[in-house]
């Protein structure tokens, strides 16, 4: 066995071996005992046969997770951003020291922004690579067609993105804002500062703009005061033409324009509206779809005064996360943004590391048990919290659009927010 | 020339290669791949009734349909939306506000079933309309267009409007048919779960199954009477016109054949997948189909099933190896055969490696036997199957 050919690096073990081994009798424990205490560096880490008995890509010094986002198509440009986000905490663990004593090593595949390339690669990661844990997906499509493959071969997915909600699977750990969390905070805000009645709501035609204005209009009639939505339309992905939809604004002058529009139709929408001359300094823009990438996009001049609402801005003013921001460009070059879901992918494999050694196993079975109550104080976005139904206790921020690309946080609410996936009384 | 040389609709090298693809499928393939890759295999092969139908279609014919995704699609929705309904029973949904529903239904707000959906309880009737509904459809339109002379490359930028019409179609109606997400999370066939590995491995066989009764039936067509009409009317439309044919009729059924055969491999993609979604319907995978066709060989009908395997396969390993370079390598490939090798691998095959063979394997009988219009045409020199022949 290897320890006879190194004598020198073993010699302690090798006593304590003979130790164990007179106590144990006869020679063949021995022999076997002298693999189980022959591993160097990582001495104080526990055995790969404890931590690991469902048979994952753990070994004595790694343990494989696996990332998967879209690297090619439309959804590219969203996802580069988690994808660099993800292998920033990875880095950043393995230099503390790993994950139970393991370095996290990666295998990444590509969704190719496609949802059956989703599912087919999340199985491959699941059933062929073996993988402790998948850092993935953007859309709503995306996670959807995951999900049934994550929980069919026991898999445990960190989905970063803000979503619908109307969802919840031991499976999965959501580490963006479920909708309540993200809309209410805002209407609440613009009709108490903007003095907002009337609302005009405009989305992409898919689940996740729909669910949201869904809610967004319960909130609007029901719970605040005399207030009303004038208008709600949706348009298919990849809509470039907002002529007709800026004249009925024109038309029926909203307090607040409502918007939900997402990737492309974006860049259209806001540079229409300006050149029909609705100035977003005068007229109140709160939006949930628009981050710092989508403005590198749209153009920092086009969108400057519309608010947004989110849960992270890359200019929060905190400790964590101005190390955060240095750490990222220093790591992916000056120009990059960061956006709210790139913040929410951080979180990711911080809460996996924590959550495994709070579980003290890589067991997906002991980490979903061992999920709810996670806590990460050095979050960018501060102090963020797991719930028992796998969403995260997040406070919601509103973000004043600025000509260069950035927003100003203007308001953000005093506690942490719980999770709803399934709220009463809007659905 | 042709009734001395084939009694039976086959000749003996067709038979030869069918059997050495049945051998592939059947045989080798289970045994030399794990089961998560054997999955794979057979997902591709849904792709490959597409792909036989375009032979038909486009090869033969002359009619490229730039949108076959659109049956492919027809066929997949109506199994999904079968195998939705079944997933969706009331227990299994009563944390909805409607219980019963499929899930995405009641998050657009929909109370009731909509009458679309009511003959998808019955998987006899799903099973019909499978067939039935892709064939219909492309009844229409190709009795619309063909009748009114419509054809070329006209016909083509029809079809690909087609693709996209429907795709937005299915987006747009999101409470019906699950919009851009699709119809996902399907678990039982009339009770019996297909999401297990051992169900995967059976739907794989009884798609390999289905896949061989549809290249019987492709070569039957080709053989035919019917087939030769086909050709005829792809190299001269108009002398077919005039010896006293209709020539709209032909090409329409060749169309609706091409649209079941679609239409199969769809529904057969849903079981083995779980789930069905526009992004199968639109332009780009209905012309990736064709370009799975185009590799394999146009004028093949074996060709075309090495060809759509052979691209897939290709496509899921570079993209595992290289994630981010891995459209440049298929890219490479596309436009390698379209300068290279324009009848596809089963066109080398045939000019390089059959004639070495001898007669049994499409060499100089085979020569013989074809019409001087059609390119002689054969499988492609797989390393699995190294020997196949038309």
């Amino acid at each position: 066995m290897s320890s006879q050919n190194d004598q020198s690096n073993k010699f302690s073990t090798t006593r304590r071996k003979l130790l164990m081994g007179i106590a144990a009798l006869p020679a063949v424990p021995l022999l076997a005992s002298t693999g189980l205490f022959s591993t160097p560096a990582m001495a104080q880490a526990p055995a790969t046969s404890a931590v690991n008995t469902t048979g994952l890509a753990v070994t004595d010094t790694e343990v494989t997770v696996g990332i998967l986002h879209s690297v090619t198509g439309t959804m590219a440009i969203s996802e580069t951003g988690s994808v660099q986000a993800e292998k920033l905490a990875i880095d950043q663990i393995n230099a503390m020291g790993g994950v139970l004593g393991r370095k996290i090593k990666f295998i990444q595949e590509d969704g190719a922004s496609d949802w059956p390339t989703f599912a087919e690669k999340a199985k491959k990661l699941l059933v062929n690579d073996k993988v402790a844990a998948i850092m993935g997906c953007w859309t709503s499509a995306s996670r959807k067609a995951v999900l049934p493959v994550v929980e069919q071969y026991n898999g445990m997915l960190y989905y970063p993105t803000f979503y619908e909600g109307l969802e919840q699977s031991k499976n999965v750990i959501y580490t963006g804002q479920e909708a309540t969390q993200q809309i209410l905070a805002g209407l609440d805000w613009v009709a108490k500062t903007k003095n907002g009645k009337t609302f005009y709501l405009i989305g992409s035609d898919y689940i996740w703009p729909r669910t949201s204005m869904k809610i967004a209009r319960k909130h609007i009639e029901g719970h605040l005061k005399d207030s009303s939505v004038v208008g709600e339309e949706y348009f298919p992905l990849g809509h470039t033409q907002f002529n007709s939809v800026i004249n009925k604004i024109k038309l029926k002058k909203p307090d607040v324009i409502y918007a939900a529009v997402v990737g492309g139709s974006n860049v259209a929408f806001y540079k229409q509206l300006k050149a029909a001359g609705i100035d977003l300094n005068k007229q109140t823009l709160l939006t949930i779809s628009v981050t710092e990438d989508e403005i590198d996009g749209i153009g920092g001049e086009n969108i400057a005064g519309a608010y947004s609402s989110m849960k992270y801005f890359q200019s929060l003013d905190n400790p964590n996360n101005k190390e955060f921001v240095a750490a990222f460009k220093k790591m992916w070059g000056e120009k990059t943004v960061i956006g709210d879901v790139t913040q929410a992918a951080y979180l990711g494999p911080w809460l996996w590391k924590m959550t495994v050694e709070k579980a003290g196993s890589f067991d997906i079975d002991k980490i979903a048990a061992a999920s709810a109550g996670i806590e990460f104080n050095k979050a960018p976005e501060g102090y963020v919290k797991i719930h028992d139904n796998h969403h995260l206790w997040s406070k919601a921020r509103i973000g004043l659009a600025l000509p260069d690309g950035q927003f100003k946080v203007v308001y953000e609410t005093p506690d942490l927010i719980e999770p709803d996936p399934f709220p009463k009384g809007y659905q | 020339m042709f009734k001395s040389d084939r009694t039976f609709f086959l000749r003996p090298q067709d038979m030869i290669g069918i059997a050495v693809l049945a051998f592939l499928l059947i045989v080798i393939l289970p045994l030399t791949l794990d089961n998560f890759r054997l999955q794979f295999v057979g997902k591709y092969l849904t792709y490959a009734f597409v792909a036989l139908g375009l032979v038909l279609c486009w090869g033969y014919a002359g009619i490229l349909s730039l949108g076959q995704g659109v049956f492919f699609g027809l066929g997949g929705y109506c199994m999904a939306m079968f195998l939705k309904l079944e997933s969706s029973s009331v227990e299994a949904t009563k944390i909805q506000t409607t219980p019963g529903i499929p899930d995405f239904m009641d998050w657009n707000q929909i109370t009731e079933l909509p009458y679309m959906w009511q003959p998808f309880n019955s998987l006899t009737l799903t099973l019909i309309a499978v067939i039935l509904v892709p064939a219909l459809f492309a009844f229409i339109v190709g009795f619309a267009m063909f009748k009114r002379r419509v054809g070329g490359v006209y016909f083509a930028i029809i079809t690909q409007a087609l693709a996209a019409i429907m795709t937005i179609l299915i987006i747009g109606q999101q409470g019906y048919t699950g919009g851009i997400n699709g119809i996902t999370d399907l678990r039982t066939l009339n009770g019996w779960d297909i999401r297990t590995d051992s169900a995967k491995t059976i739907l794989y066989f009884v798609c390999v199954a289905l896949l061989i009764a549809c290249i019987l039936i492709a070569y039957f067509v080709k053989s035919s009477k019917l087939g030769r009409i086909l050709v005829a009317m792809r190299d001269k439309e108009d002398r077919v016109r005039f010896s006293g044919y209709d020539v709209a009729n032909f090409k329409v059924f060749v169309f609706c054949l091409a649209a079941s055969l679609s239409a199969i491999g769809g529904a057969m993609f849903t079981l083995q997948v779980g789930f069905m979604s526009p992004s199968f319907v639109g332009i780009v995978p209905s012309i990736e189909m064709v370009i799975y066709a185009a590799v394999g060989g146009r004028l093949s009908i074996l060709g075309a099933i090495y060809g759509t395997l052979l691209v897939n396969w290709a496509k899921t390993s570079f993209s595992e190896s290289f994630p981010e370079l891995w459209l440049f390598g298929l890219g490479g490939l596309f436009i390698a055969v379209v300068l290279i090798f324009p009848n596809g691998i089963a066109g080398l095959w045939q000019t390089y490696i059959a004639p070495r063979l001898g007669p049994l394997f499409g060499g100089t009988a085979a020569r013989r036997a074809s019409p001087p219009a059609t390119p002689p045409a054969s499988p492609p020199p797989s390393a699995a199957a190294p020997a196949a022949a038309e």
